[in-house]
């Protein structure tokens, strides 16, 4: 904590003046599980680009759905609505 | 010129809010404070005011267009009491998280049960530790002068905290009295415009209201609880200049005989007129007695309570507010804690009286004055007493 503000440094009132600096946050340490992937079963369908909440799904080279690990939190929706048993979900610390 | 009239106080207040030039009122009618919007919505209809008068369906609604407003830096007033304030309670907090300068009249009224419209201090004192800035008015003068102040007040750099301006409903908001009412002019020379140094702007955009996380939440408390605490010396600032400017002084604690008194009665509000009365009457008896009016409750003026009050064989506080199953009437407890490292200090003895309307008479006064002294005497000071309740 010895680099964070103090509080006569601290943003007047915890304004943020830098627009989406959010993503600087990376959420992805919050997952405790894990998604992963079998692309040889995927058919493109984007379901799961589509139900995640956190738009950690992007498209990789190849045309085929990543995850983006710095932002996923592991909720397992991808997983649950693949229509083709894509995605299971596996403890981080496997 | 300024120019004195007889007028209702409530309307007095409107009057001085017109000529702060406000931007922006949202604002829900409740008794006591009705007067002061009903007359701020004709002053807009009428073009007196040039100000977005925002209807809204609660006071929660009215408090969050007040913190809409402020955040686009717009100079904002609004006025409640009671159940009003009780429905905005949430909001006040984030109005001062937020560090807006809205400007709030509270008519002060007791909240229910039993269901009742009539004044007492049970609705300030419910949010006192909201993290605004607290005044209280004594006459129909001080209301005026007081709206005006706020706005400088709140809306300084050094401040940039919302400000609550309390009048006891009815006692207060309703009467009629003589008032000087400042001309434009004079209100100009001590109320600059409005200009704000965080606003909501999409050519230079910022965030207001975001998520905090544990390691910074207690750095922002700090921040804002130094900065209420800071007021302090704008908020005297801004009374000198108004006495040099008007001749009228304001003081965190307003005394009344008591530079060589032994006894002491404190207050808040317009009964302190009532209280000016039995310091008369005990001085004829031969009591040292004497009185101090307060002010400014938030930021808490310790240093003032311990001079003008350090002097003193013993202090009644009279609360127009319960703390239910509580230590004492909340001014009382305060005072309490504020003298408990002094070396030296009075017997503080806690009358909690005139609740939801009931009128203390000088007598009344007297009475509690007296019975204090005498509990000084027998070393025997109750937590608090509530006074004038039929056994």
């Amino acid at each position: 904590m010895a680099d964070l503000p103090t509080w006569k440094t601290i943003n007047h009132a915890c304004l943020v003046f830098q627009p989406g600096n959010t993503v600087e946050y990376l959420t992805g340490d919050w997952r405790s599980m894990r998604p992963e992937r079998n692309d040889e079963k995927c058919v493109k369908c984007g379901e799961c680009w589509m139900y995640c909440p956190d738009a950690a799904i992007y498209i990789d080279g190849r045309g085929y759905y990543a995850v983006d690990y710095d932002y996923c939190k592991g909720c397992g929706i991808c997983a649950r609505e693949c229509p083709h048993g894509v995605i299971v979900m596996v403890e981080e610390c496997e | 010129m300024a120019k004195r009239v007889g007028i209702e106080v409530s309307i007095a207040c409107s009057e001085a809010v017109t000529l702060a030039d406000v931007d922006a009122i949202a604002a829900y009618p409740i008794t006591p404070q009705t007067h002061i919007v009903e007359h701020l919505s004709e002053q807009v209809a009428e073009g007196h005011l040039d100000a977005e008068y925002i209807k809204v369906e609660s006071e929660h609604s009215a408090m969050s267009c007040c913190i809409g407003s402020a955040a686009a830096g717009a100079r904002t007033f609004t006025a409640t009491s009671s159940q009003g304030l009780a429905l905005m309670s949430e909001m006040l907090y984030i109005a001062s998280g937020l560090r807006l300068p809205i400007v709030m009249a509270l008519a002060t009224r007791t909240l229910s049960a039993p269901l009742t419209i009539w004044g007492d201090q049970s609705d300030i004192m419910s949010v006192r530790d909201c993290g605004w800035i607290v005044i209280f008015a004594e006459t129909g003068q001080e209301v005026f002068d007081m709206t005006i102040q706020s706005f400088r007040i709140a809306e300084d750099e050094r401040v940039l905290l919302p400000l609550m301006l309390c009048m006891d409903g009815f006692h207060l908001s309703h009467v009629i009295e003589p008032i000087e009412i400042l001309d434009q002019e004079e209100v100009n020379s001590f109320l600059p415009p409005y200009d704000a140094k965080y606003r909501l702007d999409p050519h230079n955009v910022h965030s207001v209201g975001c998520f905090t996380m544990p390691e910074y939440f207690m750095e922002i408390k700090k921040q804002q609880d130094e900065a209420l605490k800071d007021s302090y010396h704008v908020i005297r600032e801004v009374w000198e200049g108004w006495e040099k400017g008007f001749g009228r002084s304001y003081k965190p604690i307003h005394l009344y005989r008591a530079e060589d008194a032994e006894l002491i009665v404190l207050i808040a509000g317009a009964f302190a007129g009532t209280a000016r009365l039995a310091v008369d009457r005990l001085r004829e008896k031969g009591v040292r007695a004497g009185l101090a009016s307060l002010k400014l409750w938030r930021p808490f003026p310790r240093e003032d309570f311990l001079r003008d009050l350090g002097g003193a064989k013993v202090v009644t506080v009279v609360d127009r507010a319960l703390s239910t199953g509580g230590a004492g009437g909340p001014i009382a407890n305060e005072l309490r804690a504020a003298f408990y490292h002094a070396g030296k200090r009075p017997d503080i003895v806690s009358f909690v009286a005139g609740l939801s309307g009931r009128d203390i008479m000088a007598e009344g006064f007297v009475e509690m004055m007296e019975r204090s002294l005498d509990y000084s005497e027998k070393g025997e000071i109750p937590y608090y007493e509530m006074y004038g309740v039929r056994e």
